[in-house]
């Protein structure tokens, strides 16, 4: 752990750390013609042997979701680069936009290349106006100096790069909601299958990919799988659907900590680590009372719970839903749980895409049941039909097409589970702490 | 009298290269409308439509989906500033944030200033958790924000 050298952001705190000259200085793009000269099933195969699976959330296996594409297929096939970031808590990707963005660049250009497509199309949230700035800004040096467009190099392989903006909406970080929204629709999550390796974004193959991830496969190609695969935490071998926690990984520390920060690991460091090596403690010398694992939608960890790895299967094992986003939240214990998680039932609302009935309804009825609680009029058989509502939603149970439900059902059985006392005390009291700030905020 | 300037229908059609069909400039098409008009009316909707070759139904639809867009009712002003609201930002002092500038600018969430400087909005986690609590004014992102400093900037806007 003390070698541990930073590969994703090896360069990030560099001058002028996003420029094409910097990173061509830095040996960026200096193999790139090597790479585009290898078959595009060998670039595939390498990233499927590093074990590298996504980072934006689901943890799906990146080599293998690429050979789900159909075989032989005469085009087009396009490749969706996923920069919705929007779970709260989580920032990753926008240090690797903005100061790294070659890196991206390259990284598409391998994935094109491996899965025989000419055409990425970049879905960036609307929110992140510097990276869409630094990124066009990229794409146009790029293009000048023949990286980008058609035979790239003369390896006789093209590659363009379409910047698209989002418009504010968390529901488009989920790949067909993504799709949808692309192709200039409401970002209505489509039902799987087909699954868009097979028929996605303008009805053709096409394969979505984070901006982590797509910058990890960049960093396997230069170092190889062997390098990848040297950190993290292995398959465990009494599990043969494990496919194991490798590489470096990107966690966001913010919240109640000294330092909010974020800061690149092999996969496995665990919250506590997180928490007091990195982020400089809990703040004003506090106890954390409860941590977010991955973005609000993995639920919480307890204070009992923060020895927990962070990698691919560690929150599960506590009952948290996965790593998610690897975004760490700390929560401290002068802080109510009952506002915390009236946050997140909060965000889950505004959030959902109203398509199906039990995310609709459900996220719009935790919420008012948690506004009724935090306003003193809460009862205590309240705890257990929000645990109804939240165990009766989502893809697990069924019910939705997409895992948004999921995420908004987790921070709610994860809360009452593990904190159900201090709900019931909160109710007893029958107090109603709402500040004016709060009720400024309670509209959903 | 068309509402979208020969220069905006240019840019507009300037998007088409890049797609394979006229459908998925919408929100480009409306980004570009919103900015320059700062609200995407019902006669606006129609011309989009017909650059697109949509009903304009479908446009309307998708615009609406997305809360960002204003209509004609409720134009944006000079400047949108957005508060986030959610979990990084709330337990940094976000809400307070937000109730303090409303107050100072005599203006609710959604609301424009009297004087149209400012349209003043919540946001859902902006993505800048390291420097909660955060704004984005109009598309740029400033961290560790409070009161004092928020009024600094928007008083220069």
């Amino acid at each position: 752990m003390a070698t541990f050298e930073p590969a994703l952001f090896a360069r990030i705190n560099k001058p002028d750390s996003a420029s094409l000259k910097t990173y061509q200085a830095d040996g960026g793009y200096s193999r790139l013609k090597e790479f585009l000269s290898m078959a595009p099933g060998d670039v595939t195969n390498i990233v499927k042997d590093s074990g590298l699976r996504g980072r934006g959330g689901a943890g799906f296996p990146t080599g293998l979701k690429w050979t789900f594409l159909p075989k032989d297929y005469p085009g087009p096939i396009y490749l969706a680069v996923n920069a919705d970031e929007s779970e709260p808590g989580t920032f990753n990707n926008r240090y690797l936009m903005e100061l790294d963005p070659h890196q991206l660049i390259e990284g598409i250009i391998l994935a094109c290349h491996a899965i025989r497509s000419q055409k990425a199309y970049l879905y960036l949230r609307y929110e992140y106006g510097t990276s869409y700035r630094v990124l066009d800004a990229a794409i146009r040096e790029c293009r000048a100096a023949g990286i980008l467009g058609t035979n790239i190099l003369g390896t006789g392989v093209s590659c363009d790069i379409i910047l698209h903006r989002g418009a504010g909406a968390y529901i488009c970080g989920e790949e067909t909601g993504l799709i949808e929204s692309l192709e200039g629709k409401r970002a209505w999550p489509r039902i799987k299958p087909p699954f868009p390796a097979i028929e996605g974004l303008f009805r053709k193959p096409t394969i979505v990919n984070n901006v982590e991830t797509l910058c990890c496969v960049t960093q396997i190609l230069y170092r190889g799988t062997a390098w990848f695969k040297s950190m993290g935490v292995p398959a465990d071998p009494n599990n043969p659907r494990d496919p194991g926690s490798y590489g470096p990984k990107l966690y966001c520390v913010s919240g109640h900590v000294n330092q909010p920060c974020c800061v690149e690991l092999p996969l496995g460091v665990t919250a506590r680590q997180l928490i007091e090596e990195h982020a400089g403690g809990v703040w004003k010398g506090r106890r954390a009372k409860a941590v977010v694992p991955g973005g609000i939608s993995m639920g919480f960890l307890s204070a009992s719970e923060l020895d927990t790895p962070l990698d691919f299967a560690g929150p599960g094992k506590v009952g948290c839903l996965g790593l998610g986003t690897a975004a760490v939240v700390v929560v401290d214990d002068q802080t109510s749980m009952v506002d915390v998680l009236y946050n997140c039932c909060r965000f889950m609302s505004h959030e959902s895409c109203g398509q199906c009935t039990p995310c609709r309804e459900g996220t719009a009825w935790m919420t008012k049941i948690l506004e009724r609680i935090r306003t003193g009029q809460g009862r205590t058989e309240d705890l257990d039909l929000l645990m109804e509502v939240a165990g009766s939603m989502g893809i697990i149970p069924g019910t939705t097409i997409c895992g948004l439900s999921d995420g908004a059902a987790w921070p709610v059985k994860n809360a009452i589970s593990k904190f159900r006392s201090e709900f019931e005390d909160y109710i007893r009291s029958r107090k109603a702490s709402v500040t004016s700030a709060q009720q400024l905020m309670a509209v959903h | 009298m068309s509402v979208l300037s020969e220069e905006l229908r240019e840019k507009i059609r300037a998007e088409f290269p890049n797609y394979p069909n006229k459908r998925a400039v919408t929100l480009p098409a409306l980004h570009l409308v919103h900015d320059n008009l700062r609200a995407v009316s019902r006669e606006a909707i129609v011309e989009i439509a017909e650059l697109l070759e949509l009903h304009p139904a479908e446009v309307h639809d998708t615009m609406t989906f997305y809360n960002f867009f204003k209509d004609e009712k409720n134009p944006l002003g000079r400047h949108r500033v957005w508060f986030c609201r959610s979990i990084s930002c709330m337990l940094r002092g976000g809400e307070e944030l937000l109730e303090n500038v409303c107050h100072h600018y005599n203006v609710h969430p959604g609301e424009t200033t009297a004087d149209g400087r400012m349209t003043v909005e919540f946001a859902e986690c902006l993505g800048a958790c390291e420097g909660a609590p955060c704004i984005l004014v109009d598309d740029v992102c400033h961290m560790n924000v409070n009161p004092s400093t928020a009024s600094a900037l928007i008083d220069k806007l």
